[in-house]
Parts: C-alpha cells; sequence; structure tokens
C-alpha cells in the first residue's frame, strides 16, 4: 500500500504547487489593479521585460519556426506525393503551423529564454537578501519585479506567436517554391484558403495562457529558493521542467475545449 | 549624553519571540529604542541577533510577542499602514543587498523615484548628495557588482539613508572589513548621528566598534538579554555571560561534550 501513499502525497504536492501559481498570478493582477507604486514607472518595467523577453527572442523564433516550416511541408510531402495530393501541402504546413506548432514553439522557446531567467533572476535576488531590501524600501517583490513580467509576457507571447505562424508558413512556401511545384503567390492563396480566422485565433489564444503560465512558475520558483547558489541552479531546472510539462497540459486542455465548442467534427 | 528616560520609545518589543520550525530562537526579548539614541546589539554568531534586526523591521514574523515602531504593532499592521512605516526607517544590509540589476545611483535613487514625485533633475543631484556623504562621490554609474565589500556597505548606508528616515537598522556594518575601513564605517555612523540626531539600531559583533558608536548595548546570548544598558554598565558587568562575551574566552571543553551529547540524544529522539 506504499505507492497509494505514495500517489497520494505527489497529487497533494501537485494540488498545492498549483496552488502557489494561483497564488502569485492572482497577488501580480491584484497588484496590477490597485497598484501601490507609480503606474508609469510600472509601464517602463513592463516595457524593459517585454523587450527583453519578447523583442530580444524574435530571432531565435524566426529561424526554428522558419525551419519547422520546411520540416513540415517535406514530411507532409512525403506522405501526400504518394496520394497524388501535393496541393494540400500548403493547407497542412499552414493548420499544423497556425493551431499548434507556432504558439508551442513559441512557448517553449521563451521558457528556454524567459521563464529561466525569471527563476534565476527571483533565486538570486531572494539569496543576495534583496528580495528584502525591497521589503524594508517599500516596494513589494510581486508589484516591483513580478506584475510587470505578466503584462510583458501576456502581451509579448501572442505576439511571437503571430510572428512564429507567419514565419513557419514562409517555411513551408520555400519547399513549396522550391521542391513542391508551387509558386510562391500560389502557396500564399492556398494557404489563406486552408486557414480560417479561428485557427489563428486559438493559437494565439492559447499563447496568452502559456504567457502567464510561464511567468508564473518561473517567478513562483525563483521565491521558493532555498539558500545557496546552488539552489538558485535546481529553481531554474525546475522552471523549465515544470513550465514544458505545464504548457503542454494547457495546450491539450485548450486543443480538447476548442475541438468541443466545435462540435466535435 | 543617553536621552532621558522620559522620552517616548520609537521601537518598543515586548517579550519577542521568533521560532523556525519547532526550533524556538529568540526567547522572548524585551527592550526600548528611545527616539535619538543608538543602541547596539552584540552577541555571537548564531546568537539570534540578526533574527531579531528581521523581526523589528517586519521581514521575520514573531511567533508571540509584539514589535511597535512608532506605537505600530508590525503584527497587526495593514500592508499600507506597514509601508508607511518602511518609509521612515532605512536598513543597511551586511553584504549590501544592492539591486544588481541597478547601478549604485540607480539603486539609490530608487525610492525616491518611486516613493516621491521629485523631478528627476532633483533625484540627480539627492544621490550625488547621498553617495558624497558616504565617500562614494563619483560612484553612480559603477554597477554594484564592481564595487569592493566596503564600497559596497557604504552605498548600502546611502540608500538607507535616501528617504532621510527617522530609524536607522545597520546588520554588522563592520564585518568582514579591514580594521582602517572599519574604523571608517565606524566615523561614518558616528557623523551620521551627530548630524541628524537618527535613531539607530545596530547589530555587531566587533567589540571595538560597538564601545565606541553605541549609547546603550543589549547583549543577546542564546536568543535571550543576558545584559542591558548603558555602555559602562555593560562594560562592568559582572554577569558571567557578559564577561565571556567581552574578555573573548572561548566555551569551555565540557560545555562542548554536553553540547555533543544534547545533538547526539537529540538525533536519537
Amino acid at each position: 500500500m506504499r505507492w497509494v501513499e505514495g500517489v497520494g502525497a505527489t497529487t497533494e504536492r501537485s494540488v498545492a504547487y498549483v496552488g502557489g501559481l494561483a497564488e502569485v498570478s492572482a497577488n501580480a493582477l491584484r497588484l496590477l489593479i490597485r497598484s501601490p507604486l507609480k503606474r508609469s514607472r510600472m509601464l517602463d518595467r513592463a516595457i524593459h521585460e517585454a523587450m527583453a523577453a519578447g523583442v530580444g527572442a524574435i530571432p531565435i523564433i524566426s529561424l526554428v519556426t522558419l525551419f519547422v516550416g520546411v520540416i513540415i511541408a517535406l514530411q507532409g510531402a512525403y506522405e501526400l506525393q504518394r496520394l497524388g495530393a501535393m496541393q494540400l501541402v500548403a493547407g497542412l504546413v499552414a493548420i499544423a503551423i497556425t493551431r499548434e506548432l507556432g504558439p508551442l514553439i513559441t512557448a517553449i522557446v521563451v521558457i528556454g529564454r524567459s521563464g529561466s531567467a525569471f527563476a534565476a533572476e527571483i533565486g538570486t535576488m531572494r539569496v543576495t537578501e534583496e528580495l528584502d531590501a525591497l521589503k524594508t524600501m517599500a516596494l513589494d517583490p510581486v508589484a516591483f519585479l513580478v506584475a510587470p513580467k505578466f503584462i510583458a509576457m501576456a502581451v509579448m507571447l501572442p505576439c511571437l506567436a503571430i510572428l512564429a505562424d507567419l514565419l513557419g508558413i514562409l517555411g513551408g512556401s520555400l519547399f513549396g517554391t522550391i521542391g513542391g511545384g508551387y509558386t510562391f503567390g500560389g502557396y500564399m492563396l492556398a494557404t489563406r484558403d486552408a486557414l480560417q480566422l479561428r485557427d489563428i485565433t486559438s493559437g494565439v489564444i492559447k499563447s496568452v495562457v502559456f504567457g502567464i503560465a510561464i511567468t508564473a512558475v518561473g517567478c513562483h520558483e525563483g521565491f521558493s529558493t532555498g539558500a545557496g547558489a546552488e539552489e538558485v541552479g535546481r529553481s531554474t531546472t525546475s522552471a523549465v521542467v515544470i513550465s514544458i510539462l505545464l504548457v503542454i497540459a494547457i495546450d491539450l486542455i485548450f486543443t480538447g475545449l476548442f475541438y468541443l465548442a466545435r462540435g466535435g467534427n | 549624553m543617553a536621552p532621558s528616560d522620559s522620552q517616548d520609545p520609537v521601537i518598543s518589543v515586548r517579550d519577542l519571540r521568533v521560532r523556525f520550525g519547532d526550533r524556538e530562537v529568540l526567547h522572548g526579548l524585551t527592550f526600548e529604542v528611545r527616539r535619538g539614541e543608538t543602541l547596539v546589539v552584540i552577541g555571537g554568531s548564531g546568537s539570534g541577533k540578526s533574527t531579531m534586526l528581521r523581526a523589528l523591521v517586519g521581514l521575520e514574523k514573531p511567533s508571540s510577542g509584539e514589535v511597535r515602531i512608532k506605537g505600530v504593532d508590525l503584527s497587526t499592521a495593514s500592508a499600507r499602514e506597514m509601508d508607511a512605516i518602511r518609509k521612515r526607517i532605512g536598513l543597511a544590509f551586511q553584504g549590501g543587498a544592492l539591486i544588481g540589476s541597478l547601478s549604485v545611483g540607480g539603486n539609490i535613487a530608487l525610492q525616491l523615484l518611486e516613493h516621491t514625485t521629485l523631478e528627476r533633475s532633483t533625484i540627480d543631484v539627492m544621490v550625488r548628495i547621498k553617495l558624497e556623504q558616504v565617500g562614494l562621490s563619483g560612484f553612480e554609474r559603477y554597477s554594484p557588482s564592481q564595487l569592493s565589500g566596503g564600497m559596497r556597505k557604504r552605498a548600502a548606508f546611502a540608500r538607507a539613508m535616501a528617504l532621510d528616515p527617522e530609524i536607522l537598522f545597520f546588520d554588522e556594518p563592520s564585518a568582514g572589513l579591514d580594521p582602517i575601513t572599519a574604523a571608517g564605517i565606524d566615523d561614518l555612523i558616528l557623523s551620521l548621528k551627530k548630524a541628524y540626531g537618527l535613531t539607530m539600531v545596530v547589530v555587531t559583533h566587533e567589540l571595538a566598534s560597538a564601545f565606541l558608536i553605541a549609547d546603550r548595548m543589549v547583549l543577546i546570548d542564546h536568543g535571550s538579554i543576558a545584559a542591558m544598558g548603558p555602555v559602562e554598565e555593560v562594560r562592568n558587568s559582572k554577569d558571567p555571560r557578559v564577561r565571556q562575551f567581552l574578555d573573548r574566552i572561548a566555551d569551555s571543553t565540557q560545555e562542548d561534550v554536553v553540547d555533543h551529547m544534547r545533538i547526539f540524544t537529540e538525533g536519537i529522539r
């Protein structure tokens, strides 16, 4: 019966963890609405975070999704060719990228760049007493550090996801024009015909939630860092691992919901 | 000259107890800090003096007892009241705790930018003045990591004084510094005291520095107050615990054995 206890304890820890995430998010939201700090300064910090987490991620996300677009086109063409349905490659790439891979790859790159950085930043500040220093200066660490990160991520992730959509489709068109017998214009028309607005909006909505989840995990891990430098490393690692797990889980739930909302067919 | 007893206490601590898990580290401290005095808290490593300082500024929650600053009980104060108090106090951390992502000037300007409506140009002038007071003029643009330990401590003093607080707290101001730099820090504290008549609480284990800057002293030993009073009274105390600390006598080996046995038996229990 040991393993039942183990399952129970793990479940309890997981629920408590999600509770911790909800707490840090709710606190940040409350402090955003009734900010004890100056709003103009809050906006400055949010822009600073958005530059680091969002604008800084543009090159890598562009490159990765461009490649993924080519890969999907190649993989799709491999099968579709046998069916003599090469004209469907554009639609396949468009739907796979906008519904799923654009937002997901964006989220994973941002976890690696920013989720880990949030945990390391806040964890180090905890170890060096900087968080305590902020408190004694009447600067709430959640209002000062976390709230701007939430704004930045909730705004930047959908922007990055749209960029990822564009670059992924562009990647698909690279294959389409070179090896798939499309003209560039023809590929784009085929893409437009295959896409519906909700393919893009569902991806964008998901990426807003991803942004919030990544911020919550990164900051929560940072605040729960223990004493010492190796603890910062540990919380950075778990920020990345837990964020990836959480993002995939959220993706699953949202995809399921969108599927049901469409009537299940 | 120490202020008279009739003056109202700025900080009053009554039966302060703090526990971490099931280990109590402060066993009911009661003392007051009067307006304009410098209270030096001395005690060995692990005596609980840093925990006490953290409780005084509301970073550590007392498990029982109360801490009042200017009459407000910290454990029942609302967030707004707490912020109001914290704008009137300054704390210089042992390691400086300067915000690493900001420059030295940015650290000192931080509270002025967040809590006042002063013009940026005025704030820049104030930052320069504060840095000059601690002998760091010209270091505005340096990053905290580019400063030496002593400079970082002085920058932390400047930051603690940014809002011209009524009460200043120092955690180990001269720990880990060479004798010359440490003497410089003592001079700095004395000059602040003379110039502004601030109420100061200094936690230290440097005896020479403690006797130099204190009006009154508190000796904390194993989480309780072993002695408290004006400097001369503590210096001449006959209490064995006080004498042991002041005369720098190591714990006897016999006690060590008892301690070891205690650790051993607690481990079994």
